[in-house]
């Protein structure tokens, strides 16, 4: 019995929700008394397979096969359930990240395993293994019991933090077999916008809505999330009407986050929408109508026009960050 | 070209959320439901790819006879047929495992679903088809271009995208892009009526997961207002007080 973690690798490093998975995989080690072992899979130099151990994990096994340079859903989820199976893992843990969500059902299968994705805290100890899993959107948790003797779980970003429990990590390279039937997706092209803070695993999120009257007044939203090192977003009207890209919308139909921070403004805060960013930790809601129902839900509140508290807001941040 | 089209049936959007029977059980009283705001999506584009003679649509749901309406629904908007399991949904692997042995035999091209049911938010009966199937799968597409026995599709990464290439049948999860979802006509809806809606029997099957208990999100205290004059306050309060910043 082990705990295996898979720690996905963007351009040969890992991303803070990486070592949180790391993190929430060694608590779970811990809970079972066992080892948690990573498995790494592309080109990822061996300093920073190292950092690993300084959230817990004992081993790492490294996958560095020429055809799996690059993300092929099929044949990554070949090679972690075959590392679970040669470890012994009975809990596999990987990010709910978009790359995570393509391989935990994939896995789950293979090891004939329950899978609680969307994962928000350890699981319980008490009999059962039951994992709290968002639901509803957000309007609920799911108490989730996995009944199959291997469990897989994808943990929420931002759910569990990261926490250091410094090991040293040896590294061992895992030769993986690789079927010719499980290449059957080819990258053609990565394209990614360098210059922002991706939303889904961003700490603070700015985001506003149709009370901003049009695309060119979006300047203001992305110099406050550029002062705070927050990513942008925008509710379902600003991206249904192209004023921003399908990416940021969050909300019930869009993506559900759950930063640190989230600042809504020009949002009136429809039922979907908060569904989408209940579970942030503190919102902030900037509006000039004072009945708006995001109100009800948020932590801070100002009533007041956008165009005139977001500068005051920007020049307050200026005069704070000195 | 054949599609095959998953669909869920999911409560209405706006549906207030509450749990009976000591938070047990999702309180479905009074609660209207829908075709999955996803699947309209991934049914959408199966539409526009199949229009015109160049192919057909057929969607499926394991569900028991309650789900017909939004089956219907889904032909009014378009699908050719439809298959609907007859088994409550007990969880993803069930689902997935009934769609894949439904479809082990019918020779469909393409398989879609949403990117997740919008009750509990999985996104797994897309990728779990394709490992029972053993062809693949890919999770959260924005985009879908079809080009004879290839297609190209778009999928969605941390702060950017991916364009991937796959070549014979594969299974995809859509998101938004990918089309916009169609509201049935007068001509949809009559006509959707008389076309096949074929009820196929479950497979045995045991489920992996079962949920024990509902939580509903802790609320909120109440709002702390801040003057409009004083947006410095709120940047005191995120530093020191909810210590955010």
């Amino acid at each position: 019995m082990s705990v295996l973690v898979y720690v996905e690798q963007a351009e040969g490093k890992f991303k803070k929700s990486v070592f949180e998975a790391v993190s929430y995989a060694k608590a779970i080690a811990d809970q079972k008394s066992t080892n948690l072992t990573a498995i790494s899979i592309g080109d990822v130099a061996e300093a920073e397979l190292k950092e690993l151990g300084k959230y817990g994990a004992a081993k790492v096994l490294n996958v560095s096969t020429d055809q799996l340079k690059t993300f092929v859903n099929q044949a990554y989820a070949s090679v972690i359930a075959a590392a679970a199976e040669k470890e012994g893992a009975d809990v596999v843990v990987l990010s709910n990240s978009f790359s995570g969500k393509g391989l935990a059902p994939r896995i789950a299968v293979k090891l004939k395993a329950g899978l609680a994705d969307g994962a928000v805290e350890l699981p319980s100890t008490d009999g059962k293994f039951s994992v709290k899993k968002t639901a509803f959107s957000g309007k609920a948790f799911a108490i989730t019991e996995l009944t199959s003797a291997i469990k897989v779980i994808a943990l929420n970003p931002n759910a569990f933090g990261v926490k250091e429990n410094a090991t040293d990590a040896s590294i061992e390279n895992f030769a993986a077999d690789v079927k010719q039937s499980d290449l059957g997706t080819v990258i053609k092209d990565i394209v990614r916008a360098t210059d922002k803070v991706s939303l889904p695993d961003a700490e603070l999120v700015v985001s506003a809505g149709r009370g901003l009257k049009g695309p060119e007044n979006w300047g203001m939203i992305e110099e406050l999330a550029g002062l705070l090192g927050a990513a942008t977003a925008c509710s379902k009207p600003v991206s249904d009407a192209d004023w921003r890209p399908h990416s940021e919308h969050v909300g019930q139909t869009g993506i559900a986050i759950s930063p640190n921070l989230y600042i809504a403004i020009g949002i009136s805060g429809a039922i979907q929408h908060l569904a989408g960013v209940s579970s942030s930790k503190v919102i902030v809601v900037i509006n000039k109508d004072p009945e708006a129902p995001f109100f009800k839900v948020a932590d801070y509140g100002i009533v007041g026009d956008a165009f005139e508290v977001v500068p005051k807001l920007i020049e307050a941040l200026k005069a704070h960050k000195g | 070209m054949k599609i095959l089209v998953c669909i869920s049936n999911v409560p209405d959007t706006t549906t207030k959320i509450t749990f009976t029977n000591d938070n047990t059980e999702f309180n479905t009283a009074g609660v209207q439901y829908i075709v999955n705001p996803y699947d309209e999506i991934a049914l959408a584009r199966a539409i526009e790819l199949t229009e015109g003679g160049k192919g057909t649509v057929t969607v499926i749901n394991v569900g028991e006879a309650a789900t017909d309406p939004t089956i219907r629904k889904a032909l009014a908007i378009g699908a050719d047929d439809a298959v609907r399991v007859n088994a409550a949904p007990r969880d993803a692997y069930f689902v997935a495992k009934q769609i894949a042995e439904y479809a082990k035999d019918k020779d469909f091209n393409i398989i879609l679903t949403g990117r997740e049911s919008i009750d509990y938010n999985g996104n797994q009966v897309a990728a779990m088809i394709g490992e029972f199937l053993d062809i693949p799968s890919i999770s959260i597409i924005k985009k879908l271009d079809v080009d004879g026995d290839s297609a190209t599709v778009e999928r969605e990464i941390e702060g950017g995208k991916e364009v991937v290439t796959v070549s014979g049948k594969f299974v995809a999860s859509c998101a938004e892009g990918v089309a916009e979802p169609k509201i049935p006509n007068m001509r949809g809806i009559m006509s959707a009526r008389t076309k096949p809606l074929n009820v196929v029997e479950a497979v045995d099957i045991e489920a992996v997961t079962k949920v024990t208990k509902f939580e509903t999100p802790a609320p909120r205290g109440t709002v702390k207002l801040i003057s409009a004059d004083q947006p410095e306050q709120l940047i005191s309060l995120l530093h020191s007080e909810a210590k955010v910043i």
